[in-house]
């Protein structure tokens, strides 16, 4: 597996899983702004783990197209991070997640507009600008719930001690993206950290919340070690091409 | 017509006018065109260049196949069409036409030159209904990718506008 593409399967399915989490929240969301957002967030998402699955099946050269890498891979061939595919829990849980993803995949994209890979380039450019609506939105609705009752506080605290365990693999680099970055074609995650930090921290302080330290950060789905959940998760999307192998509309 | 190997500058003008008159699928007072969606016409090998809104615009699959049949009707078979990424797409490509014509069907358009400002920001446009300035964000994502949800505290009536992207 070429590194090119190994890089592209983990852009492309972290933005896929997210998108697909996002979308169970369609017709159950607290009210009907809400469901329009995150149903909005999760279009965005799966369109631009399209374009980045789209990239890696012609970097793969096997014949594989966008939708034939998301619909016939098992979890073990998933190179997301754990952190897309945990669910939604409630609200404040949704909504810690995506501040934290968002904040990241921000950061990320910004950079990646400058990758010596064209195509990775114009992806980022696009993709951009949705994402900063992502984070923006996320990042209000952490301290709406922060800054809220008594409830939607503890709510909002208890989702971000959660996630906070999944944080530090968004950001770890391992050789494939090392040599990557190397080349400018990847950037140096662990160099975006402070940005992420110093936003998250910002945040945090509007919303009245104090940042979870969690000393014991869990890994694994950059190489597919991937939690059940996504097994759950890939039994639900994956169930049409699953049962009618080669369906078309 | 046989398999042209490039257009001329007659043709080129022809494919445009044609394009005018493709409506996009979600907002059909637009043209593809005056929202800037159709990004030129290459000459050879001939093809004409689209581009996305937003990444996971569902509508992108039908402005494709309704810019194949006004091609295949107009006797342009051998016209591609190609969907480019880059420049990204901006509201800043939205022509005066297509501007007013959002205006009157109810849509407040966004403000020229407004894509690259910050979206934190985002002043209060004119109600398209009243022309009242008395307006607020009700929500950031409203019934397409590409529009927010606002209303007038003139009027009281609910507005889309089109997102400053």
């Amino acid at each position: 597996m070429s590194g090119l593409f190994q890089y592209l399967l983990r852009l492309g399915d972290d933005s896929l899983i997210l998108g697909q989490r996002l979308s169970e929240w369609c017709g159950h969301s607290p009210t009907i702004e809400v469901d329009l957002s995150l149903s909005n967030l999760g279009l965005d998402l799966i369109g631009q783990a399209t374009l980045l699955l789209g990239y890696a099946g012609e970097v793969e050269g096997k014949g594989r197209d966008a939708d034939r890498l998301a619909f016939h891979r098992d979890a073990l061939q998933f190179r997301n991070c754990l952190l897309v595919e945990q669910p939604n829990g409630d609200f404040a849980q949704t909504i810690a997640r995506q501040f934290l993803f968002s904040t990241y995949s921000h950061a990320l994209f910004q950079k990646l507009t400058g990758s010596t890979d064209a195509r990775i380039a114009e992806i980022a450019a696009k993709a951009v600008k949705e994402v900063a609506y992502h984070a923006d939105l996320a990042a209000d609705w952490v301290v709406r719930l922060g800054d809220g009752t008594e409830e939607s506080h503890r709510r909002m605290a208890e989702g971000l001690d959660w996630f906070w365990r999944f944080v530090d693999e968004m950001f770890e680099m391992d050789e494939v993206e090392r040599s990557l970055a190397e080349s400018g074609v990847a950037v140096d995650k662990a160099a975006l950290r402070p940005q992420f930090d110093e936003k998250v921290s910002s945040v945090l302080a509007a919303a009245t919340l104090q940042p979870a330290a969690y000393p014991y950060p869990i890994k694994g789905g950059r190489v597919g070690h991937h939690s059940e959940h996504l097994g759950h998760l890939l039994a639900q999307m994956q169930y049409l091409q699953r049962t009618y192998p080669d369906a078309v509309w | 017509m046989g398999a042209a190997a490039s257009l001329d500058a007659a043709a080129t003008a022809r494919i445009m006018t044609i394009l005018g008159e493709v409506p996009d699928p979600e907002i059909p007072v637009v043209s593809v065109v005056d929202l800037g969606i159709v990004r030129g016409v290459r000459l050879a090998p001939p093809a004409v260049l689209i581009t996305p809104t937003y990444t996971g615009c569902p509508a992108t699959l039908v402005i494709e196949a309704s810019v194949r049949s006004a091609l295949d009707a107009a006797g342009f078979g051998e016209v591609a069409v190609e969907t480019v990424l880059s420049p990204p797409w901006t509201t800043d490509w939205i022509s005066d036409a297509g501007r007013a014509q959002l205006r009157d069907y109810g849509i407040a358009p966004p403000p020229k030159g407004s894509a690259a400002r910050s979206l934190k920001g985002d002043e209060p446009v004119e109600c398209p209904h009243c022309g009242s300035a008395d307006t607020q964000e009700v929500s950031r994502f409203g019934s397409t990718p590409c529009k927010a949800l606002w209303r007038c505290r003139s009027c009281q009536e609910p507005f889309d506008r089109f997102k400053c992207h």
